[in-house]
Protein backbone atom coordinates (compact mmCIF):
# COMPACT_ATOMS: atom_id res chain seq x y z
CA UNK A 1 0.00 0.00 0.00
CA UNK A 2 1.26 3.45 -0.81
CA UNK A 3 2.08 6.00 1.85
CA UNK A 4 0.18 9.25 2.03
CA UNK A 5 2.20 12.14 0.58
CA UNK A 6 4.02 13.91 3.40
CA UNK A 7 2.44 17.06 4.75
CA UNK A 8 4.34 20.35 4.70
CA UNK A 9 3.54 23.67 6.28
CA UNK A 10 1.26 26.01 4.35
CA UNK A 11 3.80 28.75 5.10
CA UNK A 12 3.34 32.47 5.71
CA UNK A 13 2.00 33.16 2.24
CA UNK A 14 -0.82 30.62 2.18
CA UNK A 15 -3.14 33.48 1.23
CA UNK A 16 -1.66 33.69 -2.26
CA UNK A 17 -2.97 30.29 -3.16
CA UNK A 18 -6.12 30.00 -1.08
CA UNK A 19 -7.22 33.61 -0.56
CA UNK A 20 -5.36 35.85 -3.02
CA UNK A 21 -7.51 38.88 -2.21
CA UNK A 22 -6.13 38.69 1.34
CA UNK A 23 -2.59 38.53 -0.06
CA UNK A 24 -3.36 41.84 -1.74
CA UNK A 25 -4.18 41.12 -5.36
CA UNK A 26 -7.07 40.19 -7.58
CA UNK A 27 -6.68 37.23 -9.92
CA UNK A 28 -9.64 34.82 -9.84
CA UNK A 29 -13.13 35.79 -10.86
CA UNK A 30 -14.65 33.44 -8.28
CA UNK A 31 -13.04 33.38 -4.86
CA UNK A 32 -13.67 30.88 -2.08
CA UNK A 33 -14.36 32.75 1.12
CA UNK A 34 -15.78 33.01 4.60
CA UNK A 35 -19.42 33.69 3.71
CA UNK A 36 -21.21 30.36 3.37
CA UNK A 37 -24.73 31.74 3.07
CA UNK A 38 -26.74 33.47 0.38
CA UNK A 39 -30.12 35.14 0.98
CA UNK A 40 -31.90 31.90 -0.03
CA UNK A 41 -30.03 29.65 2.41
CA UNK A 42 -32.30 28.02 4.98
CA UNK A 43 -31.48 28.22 8.66
CA UNK A 44 -30.47 30.40 11.57
CA UNK A 45 -27.73 32.85 10.62
CA UNK A 46 -24.66 32.65 12.81
CA UNK A 47 -21.33 34.38 12.81
CA UNK A 48 -18.39 32.37 14.18
CA UNK A 49 -15.45 34.52 15.11
CA UNK A 50 -12.33 34.26 17.18
CA UNK A 51 -8.59 34.39 17.34
CA UNK A 52 -5.76 31.86 17.31
CA UNK A 53 -3.06 31.87 20.01
CA UNK A 54 0.36 30.26 20.15
CA UNK A 55 1.96 28.59 23.18
CA UNK A 56 2.75 31.87 24.97
CA UNK A 57 -0.53 33.60 24.17
CA UNK A 58 0.54 35.55 21.11
CA UNK A 59 -2.33 36.33 18.73
CA UNK A 60 -1.44 34.81 15.35
CA UNK A 61 -2.14 36.84 12.23
CA UNK A 62 -1.16 34.45 9.46
CA UNK A 63 -3.55 31.56 10.01
CA UNK A 64 -5.98 30.06 7.52
CA UNK A 65 -9.02 28.15 8.77
CA UNK A 66 -11.43 26.09 6.73
CA UNK A 67 -14.78 24.84 7.96
CA UNK A 68 -17.05 22.05 6.73
CA UNK A 69 -20.52 21.55 8.12
CA UNK A 70 -23.97 20.11 7.61
CA UNK A 71 -26.87 22.36 6.68
CA UNK A 72 -29.67 23.52 8.97
CA UNK A 73 -31.36 20.10 8.67
CA UNK A 74 -28.16 18.33 9.61
CA UNK A 75 -27.30 17.04 6.16
CA UNK A 76 -23.99 17.28 4.37
CA UNK A 77 -24.01 18.32 0.71
CA UNK A 78 -22.19 15.16 -0.31
CA UNK A 79 -23.42 11.91 -1.88
CA UNK A 80 -22.19 9.82 1.05
CA UNK A 81 -24.75 11.40 3.37
CA UNK A 82 -27.77 9.04 3.17
CA UNK A 83 -29.57 10.17 6.31
CA UNK A 84 -33.26 9.54 5.69
CA UNK A 85 -35.70 12.43 5.59
CA UNK A 86 -33.08 15.14 5.29
CA UNK A 87 -32.56 17.28 2.22
CA UNK A 88 -29.69 19.07 0.59
CA UNK A 89 -30.14 22.83 0.59
CA UNK A 90 -29.18 23.87 -2.96
CA UNK A 91 -28.10 27.23 -1.57
CA UNK A 92 -25.65 25.87 0.97
CA UNK A 93 -22.46 23.91 0.29
CA UNK A 94 -21.30 24.08 3.90
CA UNK A 95 -17.66 24.85 3.20
CA UNK A 96 -15.67 28.04 3.63
CA UNK A 97 -12.27 29.44 4.44
CA UNK A 98 -11.20 32.48 6.43
CA UNK A 99 -7.91 34.15 7.25
CA UNK A 100 -7.04 35.75 10.54
CA UNK A 101 -6.82 39.51 10.02
CA UNK A 102 -3.27 40.84 9.59
CA UNK A 103 -3.94 43.59 12.17
CA UNK A 104 -6.42 42.22 14.71
CA UNK A 105 -5.89 38.49 14.29
CA UNK A 106 -9.66 37.98 14.18
CA UNK A 107 -11.21 35.47 11.77
CA UNK A 108 -14.93 35.24 11.07
CA UNK A 109 -17.36 33.02 9.17
CA UNK A 110 -20.92 33.88 8.16
CA UNK A 111 -22.90 30.68 8.08
CA UNK A 112 -25.98 28.89 9.45
CA UNK A 113 -26.19 26.80 12.54
CA UNK A 114 -26.01 23.15 11.44
CA UNK A 115 -28.58 20.60 12.52
CA UNK A 116 -27.64 17.44 14.41
CA UNK A 117 -26.07 14.65 12.32
CA UNK A 118 -26.28 10.88 12.71
CA UNK A 119 -23.05 9.58 14.21
CA UNK A 120 -21.66 6.10 14.41
CA UNK A 121 -24.00 3.35 15.58
CA UNK A 122 -26.93 5.70 15.19
CA UNK A 123 -25.83 7.99 18.03
CA UNK A 124 -26.75 11.56 17.24
CA UNK A 125 -23.97 14.13 17.16
CA UNK A 126 -24.75 17.58 18.52
CA UNK A 127 -24.69 20.43 16.01
CA UNK A 128 -21.07 21.08 15.15
CA UNK A 129 -18.76 22.52 12.53
CA UNK A 130 -15.54 20.80 11.50
CA UNK A 131 -12.52 23.08 11.38
CA UNK A 132 -9.07 22.63 9.84
CA UNK A 133 -6.23 25.00 10.69
CA UNK A 134 -3.04 25.63 8.73
CA UNK A 135 -0.33 28.26 9.04
CA UNK A 136 3.36 28.91 9.03
CA UNK A 137 4.86 26.68 11.73
CA UNK A 138 2.08 24.08 11.52
CA UNK A 139 3.63 21.04 9.86
CA UNK A 140 0.37 19.17 9.43
CA UNK A 141 -3.13 20.67 9.39
CA UNK A 142 -4.96 20.58 12.73
CA UNK A 143 -8.51 19.24 12.95
CA UNK A 144 -10.98 20.31 15.58
CA UNK A 145 -14.74 20.77 16.02
CA UNK A 146 -16.81 23.79 16.92
CA UNK A 147 -19.87 23.07 19.11
CA UNK A 148 -22.41 25.63 20.36
CA UNK A 149 -22.79 26.85 23.94
CA UNK A 150 -26.60 27.02 23.68
CA UNK A 151 -26.81 23.30 22.87
CA UNK A 152 -25.76 22.13 26.33
CA UNK A 153 -28.16 19.20 26.39
CA UNK A 154 -27.13 17.86 22.99
CA UNK A 155 -23.46 18.50 23.76
CA UNK A 156 -23.74 16.45 26.96
CA UNK A 157 -24.80 13.43 24.88
CA UNK A 158 -22.44 14.00 21.97
CA UNK A 159 -20.36 10.87 21.31
CA UNK A 160 -17.27 12.83 20.29
CA UNK A 161 -17.26 15.27 23.19
CA UNK A 162 -17.72 12.30 25.49
CA UNK A 163 -14.66 10.61 24.04
CA UNK A 164 -12.51 13.27 25.64
CA UNK A 165 -11.51 11.73 28.90
CA UNK A 166 -10.38 15.02 30.44
CA UNK A 167 -13.64 16.82 31.10
CA UNK A 168 -11.85 20.12 31.61
CA UNK A 169 -10.70 20.02 28.00
CA UNK A 170 -14.17 19.60 26.51
CA UNK A 171 -14.97 23.28 26.89
CA UNK A 172 -12.25 24.13 24.38
CA UNK A 173 -14.62 22.86 21.68
CA UNK A 174 -17.59 25.02 22.68
CA UNK A 175 -18.17 28.31 20.88
CA UNK A 176 -19.68 30.83 23.28
CA UNK A 177 -22.86 32.56 22.17
CA UNK A 178 -22.61 36.34 22.66
CA UNK A 179 -26.20 37.56 22.51
CA UNK A 180 -25.17 41.13 23.20
CA UNK A 181 -23.12 41.18 20.01
CA UNK A 182 -25.70 39.82 17.61
CA UNK A 183 -25.59 41.79 14.38
CA UNK A 184 -27.42 41.80 11.05
CA UNK A 185 -29.75 39.16 12.42
CA UNK A 186 -26.90 36.74 13.07
CA UNK A 187 -26.05 35.36 16.48
CA UNK A 188 -22.35 35.76 17.22
CA UNK A 189 -20.35 32.88 18.65
CA UNK A 190 -16.77 33.25 19.81
CA UNK A 191 -14.43 30.36 19.17
CA UNK A 192 -10.80 30.96 20.10
CA UNK A 193 -8.19 28.37 19.23
CA UNK A 194 -5.16 27.74 21.43
CA UNK A 195 -2.50 25.79 19.61
CA UNK A 196 -0.50 25.00 22.71
CA UNK A 197 -0.28 25.66 26.44
CA UNK A 198 -2.96 26.54 28.94
CA UNK A 199 -6.42 25.46 27.73
CA UNK A 200 -4.91 23.96 24.61
CA UNK A 201 -7.70 23.28 22.14
CA UNK A 202 -8.60 19.65 21.61
CA UNK A 203 -7.33 18.55 18.20
CA UNK A 204 -8.39 15.30 16.63
CA UNK A 205 -6.52 12.59 14.82
CA UNK A 206 -9.26 11.74 12.36
CA UNK B 1 -7.64 -9.06 -0.96
CA UNK B 2 -10.43 -7.05 -2.43
CA UNK B 3 -9.02 -3.68 -1.58
CA UNK B 4 -9.55 -2.41 -5.08
CA UNK B 5 -13.30 -2.82 -5.09
CA UNK B 6 -15.13 0.44 -5.26
CA UNK B 7 -15.72 1.62 -1.72
CA UNK B 8 -19.13 2.64 -0.46
CA UNK B 9 -19.13 6.41 -0.58
CA UNK B 10 -19.60 6.48 3.18
CA UNK B 11 -16.81 4.00 3.84
CA UNK B 12 -14.12 5.06 6.25
CA UNK B 13 -10.68 6.20 5.25
CA UNK B 14 -7.56 4.38 6.36
CA UNK B 15 -6.13 5.54 9.64
CA UNK B 16 -3.48 8.19 9.11
CA UNK B 17 0.03 6.79 9.42
CA UNK B 18 1.65 9.57 11.40
CA UNK B 19 5.11 8.25 10.54
CA UNK B 20 4.56 9.53 7.00
CA UNK B 21 4.57 13.13 8.20
CA UNK B 22 6.74 15.54 10.16
CA UNK B 23 6.02 15.77 13.87
CA UNK B 24 4.14 18.89 14.97
CA UNK B 25 7.15 20.24 16.88
CA UNK B 26 10.34 20.22 14.82
CA UNK B 27 12.87 22.60 16.44
CA UNK B 28 14.99 22.86 13.27
CA UNK B 29 11.99 24.72 11.85
CA UNK B 30 11.83 27.24 14.65
CA UNK B 31 8.33 28.61 14.12
CA UNK B 32 6.86 25.17 14.83
CA UNK B 33 8.02 25.25 18.45
CA UNK B 34 5.25 27.51 19.78
CA UNK B 35 2.63 26.50 17.22
CA UNK B 36 2.56 22.76 17.90
CA UNK B 37 0.06 21.12 20.24
CA UNK B 38 1.79 19.56 23.25
CA UNK B 39 -1.09 17.28 24.21
CA UNK B 40 -1.91 14.11 22.33
CA UNK B 41 -4.42 14.35 19.53
CA UNK B 42 -7.73 12.66 20.38
CA UNK B 43 -8.27 9.73 18.01
CA UNK B 44 -11.69 9.72 16.46
CA UNK B 45 -13.47 6.96 14.61
CA UNK B 46 -14.85 8.55 11.48
CA UNK B 47 -18.43 9.69 11.08
CA UNK B 48 -20.26 11.48 8.28
CA UNK B 49 -18.44 14.61 9.39
CA UNK B 50 -15.10 13.10 8.42
CA UNK B 51 -15.96 11.04 5.32
CA UNK B 52 -17.76 13.82 3.47
CA UNK B 53 -16.16 16.91 1.96
CA UNK B 54 -17.06 19.82 -0.29
CA UNK B 55 -17.84 18.97 -3.90
CA UNK B 56 -16.44 21.25 -6.60
CA UNK B 57 -17.49 21.88 -10.14
CA UNK B 58 -15.46 23.02 -13.13
CA UNK B 59 -17.84 25.95 -13.62
CA UNK B 60 -16.44 27.50 -10.44
CA UNK B 61 -12.99 27.87 -11.99
CA UNK B 62 -11.89 30.21 -14.74
CA UNK B 63 -10.34 29.06 -18.03
CA UNK B 64 -6.86 30.36 -17.13
CA UNK B 65 -6.90 29.36 -13.49
CA UNK B 66 -4.33 26.60 -14.15
CA UNK B 67 -2.11 28.72 -16.38
CA UNK B 68 0.17 30.77 -14.13
CA UNK B 69 1.99 32.13 -17.17
CA UNK B 70 -1.15 33.82 -18.42
CA UNK B 71 -3.49 34.24 -15.46
CA UNK B 72 -1.91 37.46 -14.21
CA UNK B 73 -0.12 38.64 -17.34
CA UNK B 74 -1.05 42.16 -18.41
CA UNK B 75 0.70 43.33 -21.58
CA UNK B 76 3.61 40.91 -21.51
CA UNK B 77 4.77 37.57 -20.17
CA UNK B 78 6.39 36.73 -16.83
CA UNK B 79 10.16 36.28 -16.74
CA UNK B 80 11.74 32.93 -15.96
CA UNK B 81 11.89 29.30 -17.01
CA UNK B 82 8.66 28.10 -18.52
CA UNK B 83 7.60 24.73 -17.11
CA UNK B 84 4.66 22.36 -17.07
CA UNK B 85 3.93 20.52 -13.82
CA UNK B 86 1.69 17.51 -14.05
CA UNK B 87 0.82 14.25 -12.33
CA UNK B 88 -1.85 12.08 -10.80
CA UNK B 89 -3.71 12.20 -7.52
CA UNK B 90 -4.43 8.70 -6.19
CA UNK B 91 -5.47 7.34 -2.86
CA UNK B 92 -3.29 4.92 -0.92
CA UNK B 93 -5.04 1.97 -2.55
CA UNK B 94 -4.24 3.24 -6.02
CA UNK B 95 -7.66 4.60 -6.93
CA UNK B 96 -7.65 7.83 -8.92
CA UNK B 97 -9.11 10.83 -7.12
CA UNK B 98 -11.55 12.37 -9.55
CA UNK B 99 -12.64 15.98 -9.36
CA UNK B 100 -10.17 16.72 -6.57
CA UNK B 101 -9.46 20.42 -6.13
CA UNK B 102 -5.73 21.12 -6.50
CA UNK B 103 -4.62 24.63 -5.53
CA UNK B 104 -1.02 25.76 -6.02
CA UNK B 105 0.96 28.85 -5.10
CA UNK B 106 4.58 29.94 -5.40
CA UNK B 107 7.02 32.82 -5.62
CA UNK B 108 8.26 34.15 -8.95
CA UNK B 109 11.56 33.44 -10.70
CA UNK B 110 13.46 35.81 -8.39
CA UNK B 111 12.14 34.25 -5.21
CA UNK B 112 9.59 36.96 -4.42
CA UNK B 113 6.00 36.30 -3.45
CA UNK B 114 3.16 38.56 -4.51
CA UNK B 115 2.03 39.06 -0.92
CA UNK B 116 1.74 42.21 1.10
CA UNK B 117 3.85 40.71 3.89
CA UNK B 118 6.78 39.58 1.72
CA UNK B 119 9.64 42.09 2.04
CA UNK B 120 12.35 40.19 0.16
CA UNK B 121 14.51 42.35 -2.09
CA UNK B 122 13.92 40.06 -5.10
CA UNK B 123 11.82 41.93 -7.65
CA UNK B 124 8.12 41.45 -8.18
CA UNK B 125 7.17 40.48 -11.71
CA UNK B 126 4.29 42.62 -12.98
CA UNK B 127 3.06 39.73 -15.08
CA UNK B 128 3.14 37.00 -12.47
CA UNK B 129 0.57 36.40 -9.72
CA UNK B 130 1.78 33.05 -8.47
CA UNK B 131 -1.35 31.00 -7.88
CA UNK B 132 -3.46 28.54 -9.80
CA UNK B 133 -6.10 25.89 -9.29
CA UNK B 134 -7.65 22.99 -11.16
CA UNK B 135 -9.76 19.88 -10.77
CA UNK B 136 -8.40 16.42 -11.51
CA UNK B 137 -9.98 14.55 -14.42
CA UNK B 138 -11.54 11.09 -14.29
CA UNK B 139 -8.07 9.53 -14.14
CA UNK B 140 -6.98 11.76 -11.27
CA UNK B 141 -4.75 13.71 -13.65
CA UNK B 142 -3.90 17.38 -13.23
CA UNK B 143 -1.59 19.75 -15.09
CA UNK B 144 -0.65 23.39 -14.91
CA UNK B 145 1.80 25.71 -16.60
CA UNK B 146 3.99 28.12 -14.71
CA UNK B 147 7.37 29.81 -14.28
CA UNK B 148 9.90 27.87 -12.25
CA UNK B 149 10.05 29.52 -8.81
CA UNK B 150 13.37 30.75 -7.46
CA UNK B 151 14.95 29.94 -4.10
CA UNK B 152 14.88 32.64 -1.41
CA UNK B 153 16.33 33.34 2.04
CA UNK B 154 14.07 33.20 5.08
CA UNK B 155 14.31 33.98 8.76
CA UNK B 156 15.17 30.76 10.51
CA UNK B 157 18.94 30.53 10.74
CA UNK B 158 20.64 33.49 9.04
CA UNK B 159 21.69 31.60 5.95
CA UNK B 160 18.68 29.36 5.52
CA UNK B 161 17.36 29.36 1.98
CA UNK B 162 14.23 27.63 0.84
CA UNK B 163 14.82 25.34 -2.13
CA UNK B 164 12.65 26.23 -5.11
CA UNK B 165 9.19 24.85 -4.33
CA UNK B 166 5.52 25.04 -5.19
CA UNK B 167 2.89 24.85 -2.45
CA UNK B 168 -0.07 22.51 -2.92
CA UNK B 169 -3.43 22.20 -1.18
CA UNK B 170 -5.56 19.22 -2.20
CA UNK B 171 -9.17 18.52 -1.35
CA UNK B 172 -10.39 14.97 -2.02
CA UNK B 173 -13.55 12.95 -1.37
CA UNK B 174 -13.44 13.16 2.42
CA UNK B 175 -12.57 15.87 4.92
CA UNK B 176 -9.83 13.62 6.35
CA UNK B 177 -8.03 13.61 2.99
CA UNK B 178 -7.35 17.35 3.10
CA UNK B 179 -3.63 17.83 2.60
CA UNK B 180 -1.22 20.74 2.30
CA UNK B 181 2.27 20.06 1.05
CA UNK B 182 5.14 21.41 -1.04
CA UNK B 183 6.73 20.14 -4.22
CA UNK B 184 10.48 20.47 -4.82
CA UNK B 185 12.60 20.16 -7.95
CA UNK B 186 15.02 17.33 -8.72
CA UNK B 187 18.66 18.37 -8.47
CA UNK B 188 18.22 21.44 -6.25
CA UNK B 189 21.28 21.60 -3.93
CA UNK B 190 19.24 23.38 -1.24
CA UNK B 191 16.93 20.41 -0.72
CA UNK B 192 19.20 18.52 1.66
CA UNK B 193 19.64 21.38 4.09
CA UNK B 194 16.06 22.66 4.19
CA UNK B 195 14.75 22.64 7.78
CA UNK B 196 11.17 22.40 6.55
CA UNK B 197 11.76 19.43 4.24
CA UNK B 198 14.34 17.59 6.35
CA UNK B 199 11.89 17.09 9.20
CA UNK B 200 9.95 14.68 6.98
CA UNK B 201 10.78 11.44 8.75
CA UNK B 202 12.04 9.17 5.99
CA UNK B 203 14.08 9.33 2.83
CA UNK B 204 11.21 7.67 0.97
CA UNK B 205 8.79 10.36 2.07
CA UNK B 206 11.23 13.15 1.20
CA UNK B 207 11.72 11.68 -2.26
CA UNK B 208 7.96 11.67 -2.64
CA UNK B 209 8.03 15.48 -2.49
CA UNK B 210 10.68 15.94 -5.17
CA UNK B 211 9.35 16.25 -8.71
CA UNK B 212 11.40 14.61 -11.42
CA UNK B 213 12.14 16.25 -14.72
CA UNK B 214 9.87 14.55 -17.26
CA UNK B 215 11.49 14.87 -20.67
CA UNK B 216 8.66 12.98 -22.34
CA UNK B 217 6.29 15.78 -21.48
CA UNK B 218 8.50 18.66 -22.64
CA UNK B 219 6.74 21.06 -24.96
CA UNK B 220 9.16 21.37 -27.91
CA UNK B 221 10.90 24.76 -28.11
CA UNK B 222 8.66 26.03 -25.31
CA UNK B 223 8.70 24.41 -21.86
CA UNK B 224 10.32 21.74 -19.74
CA UNK B 225 8.11 19.50 -17.63
CA UNK B 226 8.10 18.07 -14.11
CA UNK B 227 6.09 15.16 -12.83
CA UNK B 228 4.58 15.24 -9.33
CA UNK B 229 2.19 12.55 -8.13
CA UNK B 230 0.20 12.88 -4.93
CA UNK B 231 -1.20 10.18 -2.65
CA UNK B 232 -4.12 10.93 -0.34
CA UNK B 233 -5.60 8.78 2.45
CA UNK B 234 -7.10 5.52 1.17
CA UNK B 235 -10.83 4.96 0.98
CA UNK B 236 -11.50 1.49 2.34
CA UNK B 237 -13.55 -0.91 0.24
CA UNK B 238 -16.35 -2.79 1.95
CA UNK B 239 -14.03 -5.59 2.89
CA UNK B 240 -15.43 -5.45 6.38
CA UNK B 241 -18.44 -3.56 7.57
CA UNK B 242 -16.99 -0.12 7.93
CA UNK B 243 -19.62 2.35 6.83
CA UNK B 244 -20.27 5.19 9.19
CA UNK B 245 -24.06 5.28 9.05
CA UNK B 246 -26.85 2.76 9.46
CA UNK B 247 -28.90 3.73 6.43
CA UNK B 248 -28.30 1.04 3.83
CA UNK B 249 -26.77 1.96 0.53
CA UNK B 250 -28.04 0.04 -2.50
CA UNK B 251 -24.85 -1.37 -3.96
CA UNK B 252 -26.43 -1.74 -7.39
CA UNK B 253 -27.92 1.71 -7.66
CA UNK B 254 -25.67 4.35 -9.16
CA UNK B 255 -24.82 7.09 -6.75
CA UNK B 256 -24.45 10.56 -8.09
CA UNK B 257 -20.88 11.18 -9.07
CA UNK B 258 -19.12 14.18 -7.71
CA UNK B 259 -19.50 16.37 -10.80
CA UNK B 260 -23.26 15.83 -10.90
CA UNK B 261 -23.62 16.62 -7.24
CA UNK B 262 -21.50 19.71 -7.79
CA UNK B 263 -23.74 20.92 -10.58
CA UNK B 264 -26.74 20.46 -8.35
CA UNK B 265 -25.18 22.80 -5.86
CA UNK B 266 -23.72 25.41 -8.12
CA UNK B 267 -26.71 25.73 -10.41
CA UNK B 268 -29.16 26.08 -7.62
CA UNK B 269 -30.36 22.50 -7.87
CA UNK B 270 -33.66 21.36 -9.30
CA UNK B 271 -36.02 19.23 -7.25
CA UNK B 272 -35.24 16.33 -9.56
CA UNK B 273 -31.48 16.36 -9.01
CA UNK B 274 -31.87 16.90 -5.29
CA UNK B 275 -34.24 13.92 -5.19
CA UNK B 276 -31.78 11.74 -7.06
CA UNK B 277 -29.23 12.38 -4.34
CA UNK B 278 -31.81 11.12 -1.86
CA UNK B 279 -32.88 8.04 -3.81
CA UNK B 280 -32.17 4.77 -2.01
Amino acid sequence: MKRETASQTAGPYVHIGLAPEAAGFHIFENNFGAVLVSPETKGERVRIEGRVFDGIGTVLKDVLIEIWQANAEGKYAHPADRQPGKHIDPHFRGWGRACTDFESGVYAFETVKPGPVEGRNGRVMAPHINAWIVARGINIGLNTRIYFSDEAEANAKDPVINLIEWEARRKTLIAERLDAEARNGAAVYRFDIRLQGENETVFFDV
Amino acid sequence: MELHREPRPDAEFLMRDTTSHPLACTPAYKTSVLRSPKLALISLQQSLSEVTAPVFDASELGPNDNDLILNYAKDGLPIGERIVVHGYVHDQLGRPLRNALVEVWQCNASGRYRHKKDQYIGALDPHFGGCGRMLTDTNGYYAFRTIKPGPYPWRNRVNDWRPAHIHYAISGDGWVQRLVTQMYFEGDPLIRSCPILCVVPSEEQIRGLIALQDTGAFVPLDSRAYRFDIVLRGHRATLFENSVQQTPVDDDGPLPGRPEAGRTLSEGGSAATAASVEAP
